[in-house]
């Protein structure tokens, strides 16, 4: 992992420094670091030379773009209608028995974060959820525990995404 | 009067691409006039839901006069109820890529992107390399065209046309007013085309097979055939492809648990319409003469009897309140209110008569709303509220 201010400037050079190349970096900044912190907010500003407050105000205006400090997995339930009427609440409450957070909140050692989401595309195959970027679908509480077990094991491992 | 349109299954989109190659070869040695004609006799509309014609859509982007142009492919799916284009993109994808060379030589375009958005990141590693595969190939057959995906980041209201426009070009996803339409100032300010990943999909079919193929299909005002996305409460949730025109008793009789009470047409921003309206409802663009036709952008929903109506509403309106952009008053108050408003009258805190004042603030946010996400939270706000009143009061 490279040092935010680093991974600023290289996605700047990857990418370029128009105004229209504000998203992916964004996005590339989130990647790394699964949030924007002020600081990250102020060095792309400059990096693009915009004014602070048009990168803080793009910035909030995606679900997906996060300025609170995450954990390594954050974890993004559908909230939507068909999940909700298939049992999504049950999945959120498996999570937070397992992981002892409630929604909204990370878990101290920084390794999940408990969110929900709208509509994930998944109403087929409800309840459906996120983590990172790798999707799961159906669940049942049992299949929640599996799936969270085997990411706490993963825990500490360079690859885990 | 009833409509007599049996459900007859369709299978275009999905019929395997191996021929993309001979397809757009033979599409780009033809003329932009005569593939617009073709569109326009095939009247195609917009499948993404809004429903405007695609053959015009093509056409004014070819007459207006720019040094650049663009064309887009929304694949900003998010919809409630809505998992079809994400289909589309993993299974066909060249289809929709041949596609967007074709527009890309009617209109004069050298540049595509696809906007997908964050929710289905997993999808980009297949898809970039469909488009490598694509883009070599058109480098051997001489054809100027580079498609790029751009990536959303979890914003319902980049689907609407110049909110993805704003998005691209790195501001907050808020729509623009129009006119002007995106046909003559769209990204970048420049002359664009953007369809949805669907319609892309259809042209494919029409330059394949010819207009007449597509135009067979469907009815009057609403050719062709068009993917449905069907979830809630049915045996056999998925994907299927549907000719257009069919009466929403039919689709109930295939699709329902036999007891559906309402079926969600068009998703969180469609139509609820009841067990009694099934026979006279149709599905497909408006127009149609016998009965309600109902647009949409393939989102079907049915609920069953176990079903509170109440709690589809207030997770629509609290989809919509989280969603909307916040740029207009009508939308950011309106759709606060109306959340606030409906669960006061449950709670007993307002009395029934209130539904009526929430009903009238719908029809002012259909008004006045600046974009279709606010203009359209009166459709299913309405459609529910009259109803299953009782269900919003007890």
């Amino acid at each position: 992992m490279q040092p935010v201010s680093e991974l600023i400037k290289n996605l700047a050079d990857q990418f370029g420094r128009e105004r229209h190349n504000l998203l992916p970096i964004l996005q590339g900044v989130v990647e790394q670091e699964k949030y924007l912190s002020e600081y990250s907010m102020i060095e792309i500003a400059r990096e693009l030379d915009l004014p602070a407050a048009e990168v803080f105000g793009t910035a909030t205006f995606y679900s997906f773009l996060e300025h609170k400090k995450m954990g390594r997995h954050i974890i993004r339930v559908c909230k939507t209608i068909t999940c909700s009427m298939k049992g999504k609440n049950q999945i959120l409450l498996t999570i937070e028995d397992m992981l002892k957070i409630s929604l909204g909140e990370t878990t101290p050692d920084g390794n999940f974060s408990l969110l929900q989401t709208n509509c994930l595309g998944f109403c087929h195959k409800a309840p459906a959820m996120l983590i990172n970027n790798e999707v799961y679908t159906e669940l049942t509480p049992e299949k929640v525990r599996d799936i969270l077990s085997s990411y706490m094991k993963k825990k500490g491992g360079l690859n885990d995404n | 009067m009833t409509t007599n349109y049996l459900l007859k299954r369709v299978d275009f989109i999905f019929k395997n691409e191996n021929d993309w190659e001979e397809v757009l070869g033979k599409s780009i040695s033809r003329s932009p006039q005569e593939l617009i004609n073709e569109l326009i006799s095939s009247e195609l509309k917009g499948r993404g839901g809004a429903g405007f014609p695609t053959g015009l859509k093509w056409k004014l982007s070819s007459e207006a006069e720019a040094d650049t142009k663009y064309v887009i492919c929304n694949a900003d799916e998010g919809e409630p109820g809505t998992f079809k284009d994400r289909e589309i993109l993993s299974r066909v994808p060249f289809k929709v890529l041949t596609a967007m060379a074709v527009c890309g030589h009617v209109i004069g375009a050298k540049e595509g992107y696809i906007y997908l958005r964050g929710e289905y990141f997993f999808l980009k590693p297949e898809l970039t390399k469909a488009i490598d595969e694509f883009e070599y190939y058109c480098h051997e057959i001489n054809l100027d065209f580079k498609i790029k995906i751009f990536m959303g980041s979890g914003a319902y209201i980049c689907g609407e046309e110049t909110a993805l426009f704003e998005s691209m070009e790195g501001k907050r996803g808020e729509p623009r007013n129009k006119p002007p339409f995106p046909t003559s100032y769209g990204y970048m300010g420049k002359p664009t085309v953007i369809n949805n990943v669907e319609t892309l999909a259809h042209t494919f079919t029409i330059f394949k097979y010819g207009a007449k193929r597509f135009y067979d299909l469907g009815v009057q005002y609403s050719r062709g055939s068009k993917l449905f996305s069907v979830s809630g409460d049915t045996p056999k949730p998925g994907i299927y492809e549907l000719e257009l025109g069919m009466s929403l008793a039919d689709f109930v009789d295939e699709f329902g648990d036999g007891d559906t009470k309402a079926v969600q047409v068009g998703g969180a921003s469609g139509f609820l319409v009841p067990r009694k309206r099934f026979n006279e409802t149709a599905i497909g663009f408006q127009g149609k003469l016998t009965g309600i036709s109902l647009p949409t952008g393939g989102s079907m929903m049915l609920f069953n009897s176990s079903r509170s109506m109440f709690n589809v509403l207030d997770n629509y309106l609290e989809f919509f309140r989280e969603e909307s952009c916040g740029q207009c008053t009508p939308c950011r108050v309106g759709c606060q209110q109306l959340l606030k408003g409906i669960k006061a009258v449950k709670r007993g805190e307002k009395n029934a008569y209130y539904l009526d004042k929430l009903l009238r603030l719908a029809e002012t946010m259909q008004c006045t709303a600046k974009c279709g996400l606010g203009q359209s939270v009166a459709n299913s706000f309405t459609s529910i509220v009259e109803n299953f009143r009782e269900e919003m009061i007890y």
